[in-house]
């Protein structure tokens, strides 16, 4: 077995906030929790191979609108969601 | 009827004649606009897209002809957008000062576009548009407030009092407490001051900055409200007022002629009092 790849701080990040997503995601009602899941993975995946591992001031600026999406659909008032 | 027809036309007689004498003075007038040279200037407007995160942000160069233009930057602005290029984004609303949408970055100096006036006599000279310094950029020539706003409701910006007035009766102030608020409630909250205080840019996290202070202040100086010792409080740590050390660009800068530096040496001296 080969030794886990080491990451990037800014990789680190990005895998971060995907987590924070999914446990944002269990507080939501048992039912809509996969949709939630679903839309996180198929957000993530819209910029997957968009732009170079380099593009540092890209993927912050990414990063930091995610963040802010995630906090506006933690409010309990979105019950569920449907990917577009 | 035919009376009546009469009647009307003499009352419209010399209406009519006033209106054609205005209409024929407001043309003269378009044609003497339309003789007048053309005075071009050139606005360098700072773009970047979110849609491409990964190309670079970059000045584009407008032409306008200043006599065929407002005379404020918000009025070359919204020329731009009407009529050359419709992608420029940026916020505006009131287009007279009171609304604090518009702030940015206008030569070197941030201020409100819709009170500044396109000077007129250096032409030669580029006018150079940037978003407020040291934001994140949403897109073009707006910034993400985000940050600020939750620093706003941090200070709790807000009348708070243990007691109520008994039978809902107002809570009086005198002309000499109202007078302690002059200088404090015209702030607009459109942080050209925060944005251009060095402290601020460094200690954006934890730095409250002169624009939340000011307002801080607003309520720390008001009569009515009973809670000043619980706001000092807050207050009592190394960054969030103390990360001031009296630069003034706030003042220097405020659009509205406010003193954000001086609101904040006022809870310094609070802050030593208690």
């Amino acid at each position: 077995m080969s030794a886990p790849r080491k990451l990037s701080g800014l990789q680190k990040d990005v895998l971060r906030l995907y987590r924070d997503c999914l446990r944002a995601a269990r507080q939501k009602p048992e039912e809509s929790r996969p949709h939630f899941r679903a839309f996180a993975r198929a957000e993530f995946e819209k910029n997957i191979g968009s732009m170079k591992r380099t593009d540092a001031k890209a993927i912050e600026y990414l990063l930091r609108v995610g963040r802010r999406r995630m906090e506006q659909y933690m409010s309990a008032n979105v019950r569920d969601i449907t990917k577009v | 009827m035919a009376l009546n027809l009469t009647t009307r036309s003499a009352w419209n007689a010399p209406a009519m004649r006033s209106l054609a004498a205005r209409t024929f003075s407001a043309t003269a007038a378009s044609r003497m606009a339309s003789e007048k040279p053309v005075n071009t200037k050139a606005f360098k407007i700072y773009r970047w897209n979110p849609d491409k995160p990964t190309e670079e942000p970059r000045m584009q160069e407008y032409k306008l002809d200043l006599n065929k233009t407002g005379p404020m930057v918000l009025d070359a602005l919204i020329k731009i957008k009407n009529e050359v290029d419709s992608t420029l984004t940026f916020r505006r609303s009131c287009r007279e000062g009171i609304c604090g949408s518009c702030a940015m970055n206008i030569d070197g100096r941030n201020t409100l576009a819709c009170i500044t006036h396109i000077p007129k006599d250096e032409t030669s000279k580029d006018m150079v548009i940037y978003p407020l310094p040291h934001m994140f950029v949403v897109k073009d020539l707006v910034p993400d407030m985000n940050y600020f706003y939750k620093q706003y409701a941090s200070i709790q910006p807000w009348l708070q009092r243990d007691e109520t007035p008994d039978s809902n009766k107002e809570i009086l102030q005198s002309p000499e407490e109202r007078k302690k608020l002059d200088g404090l409630y015209e702030c607009i909250l459109c942080a050209c001051c925060s944005t251009s205080c060095p402290s601020y840019w460094w200690n954006q996290d934890a730095y409250l900055g002169p624009a939340i202070l000011l307002q801080s202040y607003r309520w720390m100086a008001d009569s009515r409200d009973q809670h000043l010792s619980q706001r000092l409080s807050k207050m009592e740590n190394a960054f969030s007022v103390y990360r001031c050390h009296t630069i003034m660009n706030c003042t220097r800068t405020c659009p509205k002629h406010l003193n954000p530096g001086f609101a904040i040496a006022q809870i310094k001296l609070l802050l030593a009092k208690n």
